[in-house]
């Protein structure tokens, strides 16, 4: 991902997120009942771990070969009246699409809610030429107006409530305050009278794809509000925009995940909209349809074999919905279009900015997220994986002989613990110099990195006797007491 | 007679080791023949977790050696055992040397967490306890979602006499703790343990018990600092605890 706008780094963005107590409140109401319906959804299906097991071969094969499966997409989209773009990174498909527009003339593009644009900021590249995308998924076009990004990739809007919703419908379109309620019907109403008329008179659409079935070169998007399927039916002209990874083989694969993807996303048995294009066809929907294959650190993830499982994930947000450091922060502090759990793994493998080496550390390793994932994906491993690898690039661009007071603690453990000498020895330098802190047999502002486990819980102090003194007296006393 | 050996983490060692003895009366109880083998010192959970494996692969083969010869290998701490049990593969696997690479796979299967040996290999559930105290279970991260130790906890604190079991809201969700990350990232990890702490005294328990003492060290540090009056057992302090011989 190539991006000049990097937001504020996470351990400034949490903080300011979890003091922001509308947003807390946002998250944990819309967290928690997604939560409950997902488990419900999902515990109604007797071969619900199968499903998951086989979502996952799915994947795990078709990535396996992904070379082949990709040329077979490009052969079957071509077949059927389609053109196949390629593109390297984020520039690239960002030209790509530029240029396709241009030669359509057009000054207005309808958008599919696509987290795939997000990742290239294709709208920002498309103002440049003087072209509006709008974005036609309710909470998509919500977020687009405020000018935020989204904070979640299912519920873009996750963090706003009807009020503000309100206040940024009436002045986007230009209505009188008498005009609107908060009501959510008479809201998404006067969306629905903005976006009719883009319908009506764009003529091109741009949009991304939740799978590609290689054998017949058929595109799949799913959605609730069926905004997205007309966008890729009204228009002259349909450009999607998806990432290599999202080929399946062949149309029996969609069995598994047009199961797996609407139960663990949105927790229902079904979502309300599926549509699915094969090139184009004359007289019906677009006449023109171009599909632009994105790589941008896809290949390279795919060649690593401790990231490769990340290339998996079917973007359902199951694991952000379940995971409490989400639930606490909102999907903003993460700075990146992918937010949570997999964004902790997929954003310094896909970016890698300098900053995203602490976004693996945003995670207590509870797991929650590995139990849900469709795929099982297991992203508490990875995400260990994921720090290890911070630790040798900040060492490796470090001059210090620590890079923090962490590094430095770890660093000396490290030595510590290698024999029981020293071991023991680290033991009863921790009790003694424990004395400054301890007040009435607690620990009370701990210093360093520690305050902050002291600004808000206490530690019982060290106790005189470790295990294993208690044992070796115990011993001792058997044997002379035999 | 049934032999194990007793692994018991650097920090129930160093800052539990009431969790540690307790585990030691229960096993001898039920007629378990333990030793202790001196020479562990640390599983290296915590720099494995921190992204540090690399500086601690000493202490992958430490631990093969101080247990080479043990039968099952016993401790009061899911986290550590998923340590040996999860990551050691992985790092036995980056080293790269074939023979550490049997040798994990080969050991790593007779690590067993406490209440796991009490009910896999030992098949016992009742270990005569007697507790008469409201008591709120805390189903660690580790415990549940790591080892998969379901509810053999449950079972094993389902028998003791006395003992009231109170059900706690969201009890799966996780007290915040995550090591490093406390200190990492401290206002994050204060705000879950604000609402664990809110749930725990929702639970209207005299007593959380959970099977892993980071987590209960957590969740303590947040009951205390706001001067609740409920206190943090291990497991095995409940399973110890007797008539005339309370925790
Ligand atoms: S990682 Fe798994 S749970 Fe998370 S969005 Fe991807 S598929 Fe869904």
């Amino acid at each position: 991902m190539s991006d000049a706008r990097i937001p504020l780094p996470f351990h400034e963005a949490a903080p300011r997120a979890l003091d922001d107590g509308q947003l807390r409140r946002n998250l944990a109401n819309v967290t928690s009942s997604i939560r409950e319906k997902r488990a419900a959804m999902t515990s109604e299906m007797p071969d619900w771990e199968a499903l998951r097991d086989a979502g996952k071969a799915i994947k795990e094969h078709t990535l396996a070969n992904l070379g082949h499966y990709l040329e077979q997409l490009e052969a079957s989209v071509t077949a059927a009246g389609g053109t196949v773009h390629w593109a390297r990174d984020a520039d690239e498909a960002n030209r790509i699409v530029r240029d396709l527009v241009r030669e359509t003339g057009t000054r207005d593009v309808v958008k599919v809610k696509s987290m795939t644009t997000d990742e290239i900021h294709l709208n920002e590249a498309l103002a440049e030429d003087g072209v509006t995308a709008i974005e036609t998924d309710l909470a998509e076009l919500i977020v687009q107006l405020a000018h935020e990004p989204s904070s979640h990739i299912l519920v873009p809007a996750i963090h706003k409530n009807r009020s503000e919703i309100r206040a940024l419908f009436l002045e986007a379109f230009d209505l009188d305050p008498s005009e609107l309620s908060d009501d959510p019907a008479a809201l998404a109403g006067a969306a629905r009278r903005f976006l009719r008329e883009r319908f009506l008179t764009a003529k091109v659409a741009v949009s991304g794809a939740n799978f590609a079935v290689a054998d017949t070169g058929t595109l799949c998007v799913v959605e609730s509000e069926g905004n997205g399927r007309m966008c890729t039916t009204l228009p002259d002209t349909l450009i999607t925009v998806m990432g290599i990874e999202k080929v399946v083989p062949t149309w029996r694969d969609l069995e598994v995940f047009l199961q797996l993807l609407p139960r663990s996303s949105t927790a229902e048995r079904m979502n309300p909209y599926t549509s699915f294009w094969t090139g184009v066809r004359e007289g019906d929907g677009p006449q023109t349809f171009h599909l632009v294959l994105l790589d941008a650190g896809r290949s390279a993830t795919l060649r690593d074999e401790a990231g490769r499982d990340t290339l998996r994930c079917i973007r359902c947000s199951a694991c952000l919905n379940v995971c409490p450091i989400y639930e606490r922060v909102g999907g903003h502090a993460y700075g990146s279009v992918y937010p949570g759990p997999i964004g902790a793994i997929l954003t310094p493998q896909l970016r890698g900015a300098k900053q995203d080496g602490e976004l693996p550390y945003a995670s207590t390793l509870c797991g929650a997220c590995y139990e849900v994932c469709p795929v099982k994906i297991d992203i508490p491993s990875i995400l260990v994986e994921m720090r290890r690898r911070t630790v040798h690039k900040e060492r490796a661009e470090s001059r210090l002989p620590a890079t923090s007071l962490i590094d430095a603690a770890l660093r000396g453990a490290a030595v510590a613990f290698a024999t029981p000498r020293r071991y023991e020895a680290a033991q009863r330098l921790a009790r003694i110099g424990q004395a400054p802190w301890v007040r009435k047999g607690v620990l009370k502002n701990l210093p360093g990195p520690l305050a902050g486990w002291s600004d808000a819980r206490d530690l019982r102090a060290i106790p005189k006797q470790a295990f294993r003194d208690w044992w070796r007296e115990r011993d001792e006393k058997q044997e002379m007491d035999a | 007679m049934p032999r194990a050996s007793l692994f018991v983490p650097c920090y129930i060692d160093t800052l539990f080791p009431e969790a540690a003895i307790a585990m030691t009366r229960v096993l001898e109880r039920v007629g378990v023949d333990l030793d202790f083998p001196r020479s562990q010192t640390c599983c290296g959970q915590m720099h494995v977790n921190t992204g540090y494996a690399d500086d601690v692969d000493h202490l992958v083969r430490n631990f093969l050696n101080v247990f080479e010869h043990a039968e099952h290998v016993v401790a009061p701490s899911a986290s550590c055992v998923a340590t040996v049990r999860h990551m050691y593969p992985d790092m036995a696997k980056r080293s790269g040397d074939p023979a550490l690479i049997e040798a994990v796979d080969a050991f790593t299967p007779r690590v067993k967490e406490f209440s796991e040996y009490l009910v896999d290999d030992l098949g016992i559930t009742d270990v005569g306890a007697s507790f008469p105290h409201s008591v709120a279970y805390h189903p660690a991260c580790h415990a549940t979602r790591l080892l998969g130790v379901g509810d053999r906890p449950l079972q094993l604190l389902r028998n003791v006499a006395g003992i009231r079991l109170k059900d706690m809201p969201r009890a799966n969700e996780c007290c915040g703790f995550g090591g490093t990350f406390a200190v990492k990232n401290a206002e994050i990890s204060a705000a879950m343990l604000a609402d664990k702490v809110a749930d725990v005294i929702h639970a209207g328990a005299e007593v959380v018990v959970a099977s892993d003492n980071s987590c209960l060290m957590h969740i303590a540090g947040g009951l205390q600092r706001q001067r609740t009056a409920v206190r943090t057992l291990h497991l095995a302090e409940v399973l110890a605890s007797q008539e005339g011989v309370p925790a």
